[in-house]
Parts: structure tokens; sequence; C-alpha cells
């Protein structure tokens, strides 16, 4: 029994990563206070992966046609009907 | 300034990050993209009002960011898919182990109340100065400081401090426990 829950834990563990069981080694001593700087870190590099993941899908067709077509002032098909001109963006 | 070309390139090169920006913010690929088109005809159609020589992803991020809380607060009843939609967005799977921590941070992040998230994914991820976050947001830079640190401290407790039983098995942690435990 006592066995098997460790093994369940053990698998959870293994699957959410190292940094996990790292983190909790090295947090103890600032813990209360600010971050663990190597949490900190971590965070920030998984922010940013998730972000760049994004970023480097590059420029979707739908956009650049859109910005492209918009160049011409007299085609000029959507401005306008999107939003009334009271509400331009803004809080 | 008058919409010109090279006005319009950067308008173009700004488009990856107002779509990580949009996407960051509302956990939803389809959504995100109709975020960023209304952005750029908002954009486009107030182009008189960019002064030229300032910050043009600044800028764009604003029109974005005002957008996104209109529209949240419109929308904040519906029910989202949120997880599964931005899996959607992504142009390769991920190995598991690395899907999983993604979903797994991509969870904690929508925990954040949304002042605070934003704040940190325009200072984390999208690389902007305190300065330029407190004037995108509309707020004091300290408070965009403080916005941050409350962010990054509430991500480090939900992943690092509290541990797996704060997000519980899902079904993916569930197949991987049967898989390898039995």
């Amino acid at each position: 029994m006592r066995l098997q829950r460790l093994n369940r834990l053990g698998s959870v563990e293994q699957v959410m990563k190292d940094v996990k069981s790292q983190a909790s080694k090295n947090a103890p001593a600032s813990k209360q206070g600010g971050l663990n700087a190597e949490i900190q870190s971590r965070i920030g590099h998984q922010l940013r992966a998730m972000y760049d993941d994004v970023v480097r899908q590059g420029v979707p067709d739908r956009f650049a046609e859109l910005i492209r077509k918009l160049d011409v002032p007299d085609t000029d098909p959507q401005v306008g009907s999107a939003g009334g001109p009271e509400n331009d963006g803004r809080d | 300034m008058p919409l010109t070309d090279s006005l319009r390139d950067d308008i173009l090169a700004s488009v990856p990050s107002l779509r990580a920006f949009a996407i960051s913010l509302s956990g939803n690929g389809d959504r995100a993209d109709d975020l960023v088109q209304e952005t750029l005809l908002r954009a486009l159609a107030n182009i008189d009002s960019f002064q030229p020589g300032s910050n043009l992803p600044a800028w764009l991020f604003t029109i974005l960011r005002n957008l996104f809380r209109s529209d949240y607060r419109k929308r904040r009843r519906e029910v989202e898919d949120a997880e599964g939609s931005y899996a959607k967005t992504l142009k390769t799977q991920p190995a598991q182990n690395a899907h999983l921590e993604f979903e797994e941070f991509r969870a904690a992040l929508d925990k954040l109340p949304q002042d605070q998230r934003e704040a940190l994914i325009l200072v984390g991820a999208s690389g902007f100065s305190y300065e330029d976050a407190a004037a995108i947001c509309g707020c004091a830079v300290g408070t965009i400081k403080s916005r941050v640190n409350r962010a990054r401290s509430k991500l480090s407790a939900l992943l690092y401090v509290d541990g797996a039983e704060d997000f519980g098995p899902d079904e993916t942690v569930r197949a991987v426990i049967g898989g390898s435990g039995g």
C-alpha cells in the first residue's frame, strides 16, 4: 500500500519534471521571504518559451493580407465597421 | 502620421508578438487572432494619431490590451476551452513531458488576476521596460513592479511550493500514472 503510494507520487514527480524537487531542495532558505532565484529564472524561462513559441509562428497570411489591402485607402473594406468611432481602443 | 510603407512594415513586424501577447492574455488561439485583427484595424483606422518616432509596439499593445479588457468584461461569463484551443495554436506538438509542464504553467498563469498576468507578460515575455508596461496599462511604474512581483510569487507558490496536489492529476497525468504504475 505504502509502496504503491510512493510509486504513484514518483510517477507524477517524474512527469512534472525534476524542477519541483530541485526547487524544494533549494527553497527552504528563502521560502518565507523573497523568491528563490532559481524558481524565478525558471518561471521567466517558461513564460518566454510559451510566448516565443507563438512569436516564431511569424505573421499568418490573413494579417499580412489585411495590412496589404488596407494600404490602399480607396479599397478600405472594413475600417470603421469593426467598432464605433467613439471607441478608439481606450478604456 | 500617414501610413507609409515603412510604417506598414513595422506594424507587420509587430504582429507575431501581438499574437503572443493576445494568446497569453486570453489563453485562446482563435479569440487571440480576432483580437489581433481588431487591433490592426483600429490601429490603421487611427494611424493619424500615432506619433512618428514614438514606440509603435507599445502603441499597438495598448490598443490590444484595451480591446481585450473591454472584450473580457463582455465575455467573462462564457465558458472557454482555454487549454484545448491554445494547444491547437502550437505548430509542433511538444513532447509529452514538456507538454504537460506547459499545460501546468498555462493553468497557473490563468489563475493570476488579470492585472498581474498582463504585467508579468509585458515585462517578462514581451520585453517591455517597466515604464513602457506602465504606459500600456495606464498605471504607475511602481504599480507595475508590484504586480510583476506578486505575479511571480503567486506562480512560484502554484508551481513549485504547493506541489502537484494543487493541480490534481488531470486526465493526461492519470493516463501516465496508470501506464507506468500498473
